[in-house]
């Protein structure tokens, strides 16, 4: 199994014991594993990678595989049948990020969800100093081989809930060690590396 | 892929009282022939039933005395394989109306004396799960700790998980749907004309009068084989390869492709000695097959009693039950929050794909089974 990232645990602290749990994009289980031990949930992963599906049932999830650019959400799952829909690192790779917001709002009464910040300081300082595609540690590809083909800024996601009358319940801008500091308190749009998001429909 | 369980023999479990089928026909008595592999536990709680396919049969792994042909599963049932029988006790048994051993059309009907033939009433994957429980009762088994079937195999499985929802722990259904579509009844319809319409086929009395229809029963298969396997498969396979040199302008055969599917066409009608009237009931009872249709068409109902956990696995090139009814399959599952775990395989073998070896079903295969291992006791 996979390392508890710091990223799990600050999940974990948003999760109310005994809910009921699916994780979109669910690797190898560890989050999954660590929350049915840590706060008693009852949950589904979905996957696309073969490997990783195995993993994953070799870890005990409940694992469907599927690919979420060809199958929709709610195709599979009622409204509401999910208190918590969790995508950690995954809205980026997506089609359609918007539509699938809206789908897993649909499923699920909360979502939570984990994106780099594509207005951190070090992408800005890249694009606007040497005129060329940032290339860092929370995103190593190149423009031609990125599988994030839809990055965003904090300022652009929230804008989207805004438009989409999506609430958002609780907020942890961190950095690339998943620590939160003056800086990502104050500018968390040019300090803050990664972020976590709990959102509803308002 | 290790170790064959080397040698196994069938067993027979006879039944002296009628059993009340689902069309309303009773069949007085009755028997069904099994092998099984592996060690019963203490406790039982380490028994695992296969369901077989179409044309299968209970031998489904290792070899009969004299023979260098290895069941049908033998890829992952035995030692060390996904279903591993240093761990588990499998049971497979032959499904009534068969042609392999247990009571069917070639068996003598008490009530006559003659060979049931076309009277074999028709049976129904419900019927089935009914004997097989009865096998579970005399084997000593309160509740299984799986139940694994592909396509045919898989409805079957099904049925378990709906009508004796206490009896399984864990329901593994591969390649399979949870009805027919119309598509597939027609592929049956043709098929069981291609058998009745042969003039040796004789009412389905064939075996009294000393015919076979085995050219009807071929045209059956072949149909059938075609419908296993994929369309990028053939021509990866065959492409349009010619047995001679050059085209030869006639109806012989000429393409490599009609020389293959007559050939199976051929075996199974001769060599196998597949039995004409057990090809008609295994197509009807798989159209008949629609558990939902007792629950006002709402197949997430059709499971609300059931408690099994399941594993759907389906193949990506399979056409004939597809990835989108194994689909169908899950979403009601998930209608009853139960446990399950979807797998869809990449590979270019059709609805064969659920009998040949590939990495990624394979290793699905057995982590889901050491789940389930791990709750029988040692």
């Amino acid at each position: 199994m996979s390392q508890i990232t710091p990223e799990f645990k600050l999940i974990a602290d948003w999760i109310e014991p005994n809910s009921h749990v699916l994780d979109l994009g669910c690797g190898d289980g560890t989050l999954l594993n660590f929350l049915r031990s840590t706060r008693y949930t009852r949950s589904y992963g979905m996957e696309i990678d073969p490997q990783k599906n195995i993993q994953a049932m070799v870890n005990g999830i409940n694992v469907i595989q599927s690919n979420l650019d060809s199958q929709d959400l709610i195709d599979y799952f009622d409204p509401d049948s999910f208190d918590y829909v969790i995508m950690t690192q995954a809205l980026q790779v997506v089609r359609r990020p918007d539509i699938l917001l809206d789908h897993m709002l649909t499923i699920g009464k909360q979502i939570i969800i984990t994106f780099p910040n594509f207005g951190h300081w070090k992408m800005r300082a890249q694009l606007i100093l040497k005129g060329r595609m940032p290339e860092t540690d929370t995103l190593p590809y190149h423009w031609y081989d990125t599988p994030n083909i839809h990055l965003c800024t904090f300022n652009d996601f929230e804008d989207l809930c805004e438009e989409k009358n999506i609430e958002v319940v609780a907020r942890a801008v961190v950095n690339n060690k998943h620590q939160s500091n003056l800086g990502t308190r104050l500018l968390p749009n040019l300090l803050g590396e990664v972020a976590l998001y709990k959102v509803q429909r308002k | 892929m290790t170790d064959s369980i080397g040698i196994v023999t069938p067993q027979t479990f006879a039944v002296d009282a009628p059993l009340k089928l689902v069309s309303g026909a009773v069949l007085p008595k009755f028997e069904l022939v099994y092998e099984t592999y592996g060690e019963l536990n203490a406790d039982a709680s380490n028994a695992v039933l296969i369901c077989h396919a179409l044309s299968g049969d209970h031998h489904v792994a290792g070899y009969h005395q004299g023979s260098d042909k290895p069941g049908w599963w033998n890829d992952y049932i035995g030692p060390n394989k996904p279903i591993d029988t240093n761990k588990l006790f499998v049971v497979c048994s032959n499904n009534l109306g068969s042609c392999r051993g247990s009571t069917g059309p070639t068996t003598l009907n008490p009530e006559t004396g003659r060979v049931y033939g076309s009277d074999f009433p028709i049976v129904t994957c419900r019927d089935w799960v009914n004997s097989q429980n009865l096998l579970r009762q005399h084997l000593g088994i309160h509740q299984w700790a799986a139940i694994i079937g592909g396509s045919m195999g898989g409805m079957q499985v099904m049925q378990w998980a709906i009508d004796y929802p206490d009896k399984l722990r864990h329901a593994l259904v591969i390649a399979a749907a949870p009805k027919l579509s119309a598509q597939n009844i027609a592929f049956n319809e043709v098929a069981r004309r291609a058998i009745m319409t042969d003039p040796d086929f004789n009412e389905g009395r064939f075996l009294e009068a000393g015919t076979t229809p085995k050219g009807g029963l071929a045209l059956a298969r072949m149909l059938g084989h075609l419908t296993y396997l994929s369309d990028d498969m053939m021509g990866a396979k065959f492409g349009r390869e010619l047995r001679t040199e050059s085209l030869k302008y006639s109806f012989d055969v000429e393409f490599q492709v009609e020389s293959y599917l007559r050939y199976q066409g051929e075996k199974f009608a001769t060599k196998q000695n597949f039995d004409a009237n057990t090809y008609l009931l295994m197509t009807k009872a798989l159209d008949y097959f629609d558990p939902a249709a007792e629950y006002d068409n709402d197949l997430s109902q059709a499971f609300s009693q059931t408690q099994a956990k399941f594993l759907v696995v389906s193949f990506t090139s399979d056409w004939r039950f597809s990835p989108a009814r194994s689909h169908e399959i899950v979403r009601a599952l998930l209608d009853n929050d139960l446990d399950v775990s979807y797998a869809e395989v990449e590979s270019e073998h059709g609805h064969d794909a659920f009998l040949l070896p590939n990495t990624h079903y394979e290793g699905i295969f057995r982590a889901y089974m050491q789940r389930v291992i791990s709750e029988t006791s040692t």
